[in-house]
């Protein structure tokens, strides 16, 4: 008898989002599968790469990755639009880390008013990231939510401890938004209950379980988004069927092997190699865990990354 | 879990009126308020229905499907009225299943019929004789059952073998016998049979404020064996609680604080 390849078969499928505008915008999710597991069902997106940027020059970003940006990251709308015409970028995400009280600590107002001029200078989809700050992102994020009101961003993060209003600003504005948790699974789908019970519907969510770097704790992120996939595709648990981010690049540009110089341990090979290939092998761990969206930092190992998917898929 | 909504039926005297008088509406609510509760099957059970039995399955079936998008359990032994409501039946949201055939050769008929209209099948694990001692008795009869419908061409996927719940106030043995038949049912075929129960049985008889904790409780240790459906009232709530809680002791629900909302 000739051999037959044992399949799975799936319950659930991952919710498809969509966000940006026109022929630029972008839909990710939608496969009733496990990740690349094409053989076994329908994976009508692939996961997409949004290239970071920041409201204020990244004075603490090592110097491998602040580089790249040396010439535009003063700017906002030139480090975007550098990100677009310039790197190809598919997809912005803008942390507004400068409105952070232990930073510039800037306002509300300040924020909106980048967020539009940014949004102007653009055409591909934005992704509006708070200073992960709970009370100051309740603020801020209302006030960017605002200001891209029609353009059909992503927002984040709400958390369990602001997510009423920043929900209330998505649903008004008609944003897509991001969930966020930290490390675990039930409170993921907790907070996914708490945000649909307001009205707002699961098929604009994001879940962000919260990322971490390899070697810190990349396999708990790892474990729990694939249960998160699992949960979706097997139980059919509709609230776990929402697309998964995963914000790597501000966990990697911190760790000591991302920063450390060659002098200091030379045995660990070259500074910006080494960097790249830590931010492109946490990226490529989460996309095989089955997250649908990636915010990265260093251009190389968005390429790197770019290329495994096109591979992959 | 398969819950199969249980309370259209022609022993309450709201259904039974409306039913004689064709009047849709208190069958209609009754449906929608069960689906919404999480009912995965409306039981439509016209009884006997001797009189313009086809007639009537046809309408309820109809008047149901117009409010509810979800497939029906026809439960009626007139096996002419029952044919009406597989014909009737809006196969969009699922296949309907009959209720029931068993080993007595009056109900192979209803085989026929599942066959017929390729529909899911409850079948109850009793013959033409007494009812059955034991869970070794129960499989005896589903394995003649199992092959009675091989005969006929329903494939095992189809069938919800049915241990026959009995009240556990007169015959208390007869409880932990079909818990165990439960168990015993799966392993009959790989992949697992599937198995359904009429839960409410097993507190007839009991004074009415113990019935709903008996029903709950019996429920937990038949899920635990890996109970497929539930002939049962998704409108009480502390039993869909049960219900829940089980899943997610069974790993079968993942754990939020609100997963009793969902």
């Amino acid at each position: 008898m000739a051999y037959v390849v044992p399949k799975e078969s799936y319950n659930g499928k991952v919710l498809s989002v969509d966000f940006g505008k026109g022929d630029k915008a972008l839909v990710i999710g939608g496969e009733n599968c496990l990740p690349f597991l094409s053989f076994e069902g329908e994976l009508p997106n692939r996961p997409v790469i949004a290239c970071e940027i920041q409201d204020m020059a990244p004075e603490d970003w090592p110097d491998t990755v602040k580089n790249e940006y040396k010439s535009v990251s003063s700017d906002p709308v030139t480090w975007a639009k550098y990100c677009q015409n310039e790197l190809k970028a598919k997809a912005i995400a803008l942390r507004l880390v400068s409105t952070h009280p232990d930073r510039e600590n800037r306002s509300a107002e300040d924020a909106a008013k980048t967020i539009k001029d940014v949004l102007s200078a653009i055409d591909i989809p934005l992704i509006i990231l708070g200073s992960n700050h709970i009370e100051k992102d309740a603020s801020v994020l209302v006030a960017a939510a605002e200001a891209a009101s029609g353009s059909n961003c992503v927002i984040g993060k709400a958390q369990e401890g602001n997510y009423k209003t920043i929900v209330a600003a998505a649903l008004a504005h008609n944003h897509k938004l991001i969930a966020m948790s930290e490390l675990d699974i039930n409170l993921a789908k907790q907070l996914n209950i708490l945000i649909t019970q307001m009205g707002f519907d699961k098929e604009k969510l994001i879940t962000d379980p919260m990322c971490s770097a390899l070697g810190y704790g990349l396999e708990y992120t790892y474990s729990v988004m694939e249960r998160i996939r699992l949960a979706g595709l097997f139980q059919n648990d509709a609230t776990m069927q929402p697309p998964i981010l995963g914000d790597v690049g501000m966990y990697v540009w911190k760790v000591k092997e991302t920063v450390a110089s060659e002098s200091d341990v030379p045995e660990w090979g070259r500074l910006e190699e080494r960097g790249i290939a830590w931010e492109a092998m946490t990226a490529t761990a989460m996309i095989i865990s089955g997250t649908n969206l990636l915010i990265m930092r260093h251009p190389k190992a968005i390429e790197i990354v770019e290329k495994t998917v096109a591979e992959l898929f | 879990m398969i819950i199969i909504g249980e309370k259209i039926s022609v022993i309450a005297k709201k259904v039974r009126e409306a039913m004689n008088s064709r009047d849709p509406k208190p069958i209609q609510e009754l449906a929608e308020v069960q689906w919404k509760a999480g009912a995965h099957f409306i039981d439509v059970n016209t009884g006997p229905a001797e009189e313009k039995g086809e007639e009537l399955m046809k309408w309820m079936v109809e008047s149901i499907q117009e409010k509810v998008h979800a497939p029906l359990c026809l439960d009626t032994t007139n096996a002419s009225a029952l044919e009406a409501g597989l014909k009737a039946h809006n196969n969009q949201w699922g296949r309907p299943l009959i209720n029931s055939t068993s080993n007595d050769p009056e109900r192979f008929i209803m085989l026929e019929l599942a066959a017929k209209y390729n529909s899911n099948i409850i079948a109850l694990t009793v013959g033409k004789g007494g009812l059955p001692a034991d869970a070794e008795e129960r499989c005896g009869l589903a394995a003649e059952i199992m092959a009675r419908a091989a005969e006929f061409g329903v494939p095992l996927e189809n069938i919800f073998l049915d241990p026959l719940i009995l009240q556990v106030c007169t015959t208390q043995d007869q409880a932990m016998h079909s818990i165990k038949a439960i168990k015993m049912f799966q392993e009959l075929n790989d992949p697992p049979m599937k198995t359904v129960v009429g839960l409410s049985n097993i507190s007839n008889g009991v004074p009415k404020n113990m019935r709903g904790l008996i029903d709950r409780v019996y429920l937990t240790l038949l899920m635990y064996e890996g109970l497929t459906a539930a002939i049962m009232n998704p409108l009480d709530k502390e039993l869909m609680d049960t219900m829940k809680t089980t899943d997610v002791f069974l790993g079968k629900t993942l754990y939020a604080h609100s997963y009793l909302e969902m």
